[in-house]
């Protein structure tokens, strides 16, 4: 009598496609994925723990290495806490730069969202030309503040610079050159048959399951459900500027990766008009030396390229944070792989890894 | 006799003369076979160095191997942290002979600004021995090509680090 048994296969924690230090253990049937867990901790770094000992000051520099490739939505998103917690008013100016930035920054995750989904399909070439494109943005950085990947450009109480003529035309040929960017990566991935067949209908995610988990950002949008912090909490200047939310329909790979590509162009969108719209003023607000929010606690959310980031910040009064826990979007995203890949061949594990879009640093914290 | 006085005439023109250690060493220094292995933030850059703009490949670097059995470079490229300290050493040991280590950025040289954290290891050469130490936070791809092409001088000239440390 012939009779089958599963078997475990563990999958990291250092595999070119687990997007860093994760170890997946795959029970499997034959080839069919019977059971995925994801096994976390592999770079802890102990970064909640961390700020404790720091001041609200010192505390911004790790922000930036939550998230790397979206620093400086971390920032905006830990900065817009620790203000509201303070009672800071933040100049309108200021809150135009943010925005700026926070979307041009949302636009380089994007692109290496793209680059490392076509290198994990197998196609290498389709990482060369996101992976150049997003050189142009780490230019302007570059030239906003000195970093290219750890900014901490946003601070509590404004921004660290104001832009100048030479960053505005470069942000304004980036924008012009954008739509001829993603035409290329049409050409090359969004229209390609082997792509298009690797992506469609494989590993489906319903909106109810999705909500369930309670997965945000591209992830949930990408199963249908409208839900955008940008819209649905307006913070900062979001209210002023005219965009729309891109949906998917069915939640499989497909969406996740359809709905990040009109992501950019709308975050184009809203760079444009808040480039055109820049009111006069300061760039900072008035801002103590020493840092001491009142006693209490505060949960702020903002809306990162992967998702809700929230940063729960306890103070009893000193210049020292009581507690920060920081709701990381790509942890609790991170939930959904064993219905993502239930029931599917081995090879789709690695795909639904790469269209969760996972960054470790922030998984792990 | 020397060496040199063998070589037929005909040849004298045509042939170099070198020692088998020299001519490996010449090769090796040329071909280095980096590990695709990233920790952390490093990583990214590393895939900025080899990407279209630093492209690695102009100094024949670009050979990145997913299987530590066909690598010899293996680049540290973040935080280590004390879970990944054995699985990270078992990799440097699958590796065959001659092997280098690179240290790429604060974390891997000293632990960075998670120095005092209690799951960081404070600097990779405390599990695996290093050859090139990159500073920064992280480092530009600029800076990872210096080393590596540092690295192609050890390799080149063993001599000079062996002085040093006398």
């Amino acid at each position: 009598m012939i009779k089958t048994e599963t078997y475990q296969l563990s999958m990291g924690p250092v595999h070119p496609s687990t997007h860093g230090v994760l170890q997946v253990l795959l029970t499997l049937d034959g080839e069919k994925v019977v059971d995925s867990v994801p096994c976390m901790g592999y770079l802890h770094r102990g970064i909640e723990k961390l700020m404790e000992a720091r001041t609200y000051f010192q505390c911004l520099p790790y922000t930036d290495r939550l998230d790397y490739v979206s620093a400086m939505n971390n920032n905006f998103s830990y900065c817009h806490a620790v203000e509201k917690l303070a009672a800071i008013d933040i100049p309108e100016k200021a809150q135009y730069l943010r925005v700026i930035m926070a979307e041009l920054n949302r636009i380089a995750s994007h692109m290496i969202f793209i680059g490392s989904l076509a290198v994990d399909i197998g196609a290498t070439t389709g990482m060369i030309y996101p992976f150049r494109d997003r050189e142009r943005i780490l230019d302007i950085f570059n030239e906003l503040c000195g970093a290219r990947m750890t900014y901490s450009y946003i601070r509590i109480g404004g921004v660290r610079s104001d832009l100048s003529s030479a960053i505005v035309d470069m942000i304004n040929k980036f924008l012009a050159d954008l739509p001829s960017m993603l035409d290329e990566y049409n050409n090359l991935l969004t229209g390609n048959e082997i792509f298009q067949h690797r992506l469609k209908g494989t590993s489906l995610l319903s909106g109810e399951q999705a909500r369930r988990l309670g997965i945000t950002g591209p992830m949930l949008r990408a199963s249908g459900i409208d839900y955008d912090l940008r819209k649905d909490n307006t913070y900062s200047s979001y209210d002023n500027f005219e965009f729309s939310v891109p949906l998917g329909k069915n939640g499989d790979n497909w969406d996740r990766y359809i709905v990040r590509v009109k992501e950019i162009s709308e975050s184009a969108k809203i760079i444009r008009q808040a480039l055109d719209g820049i009111p006069d003023g300061q760039i900072t607000a008035k801002v103590p030396k020493v840092l001491r929010p009142p006693k209490g606690e505060i949960y702020d959310t903002t809306e990162g390229p992967r998702g809700e980031v929230g940063y729960h910040i306890v103070s009893d009064g000193s210049a020292k944070p009581y507690r920060i826990h920081i709701r990381r979007p790509s942890f609790i995203n991170l939930q959904a792989l064993n219905i993502l890949c239930k029931g599917y061949l081995v090879g789709d594990v690695v795909v639904a890894m790469s269209t969760i879009d996972p960054i470790l640093g922030e998984v792990d914290c | 006799m020397e060496i040199v006085d063998i070589v037929p005439d005909v040849l004298k023109n045509n042939v170099m003369i070198t020692t088998i250690d020299g001519l490996f060493k010449w090769a090796r220094s040329n071909s280095l076979w980096p590990l695709t292995s990233g920790l952390s933030c490093c990583a990214i850059e590393m895939m900025c160095a080899a990407a279209a703009r630093f492209d690695l490949a102009r100094f024949g670097y670009e050979v990145f191997r997913p299987s530590p059995r066909q690598a010899d470079l293996f680049i540290v490229a973040g935080t280590l942290t004390w879970k990944m300290a054995p699985p990270l050493k078992r990799l440097y040991e699958q590796m065959p002979n001659p092997k280098y280590v690179i240290a790429m950025g604060s974390c891997a040289n000293e632990g960075g600004p998670f120095a005092d954290a209690y799951s960081v290891v404070p600097g990779v050469d405390k599990i695996i021995p290093v050859d090139v130490f990159i500073p920064g936070c992280p480092p530009r791809p600029e800076a990872l090509i210096y080393g590596m092409l540092q690295l192609k001088e050890k390799i080149r000239h063993p001599e000079i680090i062996q002085k040093v440390k006398k």
